[in-house]
C-alpha cells in the first residue's frame, strides 16, 4: 500500500499494517473532532512515526498514485480542516 | 470515515482535476508535463520569495541588536554616572527591544523551517519531472490504446498527486510569507516613526542626558578654575610686571584666560 506523507514522500507500507494505522487513525479523529491541537499533534506524529518504519521510502523519481496520503508533520488542525471544506490545492 | 481516508479521498479528488485530460492519452502526458514544469518555476519563485522574507527579518533583527547594545552601553555610563534612574530607563527600553527579538527570532526560525521545506519539495519535484519526461517519451513511443489508459493513467494520477502536495506546500509557505510581510511592514512603520525604536529615539533624549551628566563635573571644574583666576587677579597684575620670559614660559598664563572666556 502506497502512503503518501504531505510534503514529505511516499512510503510502501505493507499490507498488514492497515489494523495499526486505523487503530492511530481513530484517535487522530477524536482530535480533530474535539479540537484539542495538543492531543491532535500527538496523534498525527504517532500516525506519521508508524508509517515510516513499517513502510520504506519510495525514491523521489518513483510517479505513481497513492492508496492513502496523510497530513504533513506540521498541519495543524484548521489546516486539515481547510483541506476537508472547499480550499484548492493548487493556488493561482 | 477515519479522518486518515475522508483526507486522502478530499486529497486526491482535488489534485485529480489540477490536471485535465485529454481523448488521447498523449495528448494529456504533454500537458501534464507542461504544467508540471510550469508549477516547478512557480515552487522556485516562491522559494526565493520566503528568502527575502527571511533576508528582511534578518535585517530587522541587526537593527534592533545595534539598538540594544547601544542602551546597554548606555546604561553603563549611567551608572558610572551614578544615575540609576537613567540606567534603569535605558535597561527597561533594551528589554522591550529584546522581547521584539524573541519574536523575530521565532519568525526566522519558522521562516527557514518553510524555505528549507520548499528546496526539499522543489527537488523531490524536479526528480519527479526528469522521471515523468522520460517516462511519458517511452510510453509514446510504444503506445498502444489498449495498455496506454491505465499506464498512463496511473502516471497521470501520481504527478497529479505531486502537483498537489507541492500546491498545498506553496499555499501555506504564501500564506506566511504574507503573515510576516504584514508583521515585518508594521515593524518598520513602528521603527521609523519612532514608537517602538522609541528605544532609539528618547534613547538619544537619554544620551543627551548622559553627556550632560559628564559635561557637567567638567564645566564645574572650569567654572572653579575661572573663580580662582579673577580671585588671583591682584596677584595676576603683579605678575604682569614680572619679567617677559616669565609671562611667556607659564603655559596657563593668566594673559590667556580672556581668550578662553571669548570661546566659551
Amino acid at each position: 500500500m502506497i502512503v503518501r506523507i504531505s510534503g514529505e514522500g511516499q512510503f510502501d507500507v505493507p499490507e498488514g499494517h492497515v489494523d495499526e494505522l486505523n487503530r492511530l487513525d481513530d484517535d487522530l479523529t477524536k482530535a480533530v473532532d474535539s479540537g484539542d491541537e495538543a492531543q491532535f499533534t500527538t496523534a498525527l506524529e504517532a500516525l506519521l512515526a508508524s508509517v515510516r518504519t513499517a513502510g520504506e521510502e519510495l525514491p523521489a523519481d518513483w510517479i505513481g498514485p497513492s492508496d492513502l496520503v496523510l497530513p504533513s508533520p506540521d498541519a495543524t488542525i484548521h489546516e486539515v480542516r481547510e483541506v476537508l471544506g472547499d480550499e484548492g490545492l493548487i493556488p493561482g | 470515515m477515519g479522518l486518515m481516508r475522508r483526507f486522502s479521498s478530499i486529497f486526491k479528488a482535488k489534485a485529480s482535476k489540477t490536471l485535465d485530460k485529454y481523448e488521447d492519452p498523449r495528448e494529456t502526458l504533454d500537458y501534464s508535463y507542461e504544467r508540471t514544469l510550469e508549477m516547478l518555476q512557480k515552487m522556485r519563485r516562491a522559494v526565493a520569495d520566503v528568502a527575502t522574507s527571511r533576508k528582511r527579518i534578518e535585517l530587522q533583527a541587526q537593527q534592533l541588536q545595534r539598538s540594544a547594545a547601544k542602551l546597554e552601553g548606555q546604561a553603563k555610563q549611567a551608572m558610572s554616572q551614578n544615575r540609576e534612574d537613567l540606567a534603569r530607563e535605558a535597561l527597561t527600553r533594551r528589554q522591550g527591544i529584546a522581547t521584539q527579538l524573541t519574536d523575530l527570532q521565532a519568525q526566522h526560525d519558522q521562516l527557514k523551517a518553510e524555505e528549507a521545506r520548499m528546496v526539499e519539495g522543489s527537488q523531490r519535484l524536479q526528480a519527479k519531472v526528469d522521471a515523468f519526461r522520460i517516462r511519458k517519451e517511452t510510453m509514446k513511443a510504444n503506445y498502444t490504446a489498449a495498455e496506454a489508459q491505465t499506464r498512463v493513467n496511473e502516471a497521470i494520477s501520481g504527478i497529479g498527486e505531486e502537483m498537489g502536495d507541492v500546491g498545498l506546500a506553496m499555499q501555506r509557505a504564501e500564506d506566511k510569507v504574507a503573515q510576516m510581510q504584514a508583521r515585518s511592514g508594521a515593524l518598520d512603520e513602528l521603527m521609523a516613526s519612532g514608537a517602538l525604536d522609541d528605544a532609539s529615539m528618547s534613547s538619544d533624549r537619554l544620551q543627551a542626558e548622559l553627556d550632560r551628566g559628564l559635561a557637567e563635573p567638567a564645566v564645574e571644574a572650569e567654572l572653579a578654575r575661572l573663580r580662582g583666576e579673577l580671585t588671583g587677579s591682584s596677584t595676576t597684575a603683579k605678575q604682569l610686571d614680572a619679567p617677559a620670559e616669565d609671562a611667556t614660559a607659564a603655559p596657563q598664563a593668566p594673559a590667556q584666560a580672556p581668550v578662553e572666556e571669548e570661546r566659551r
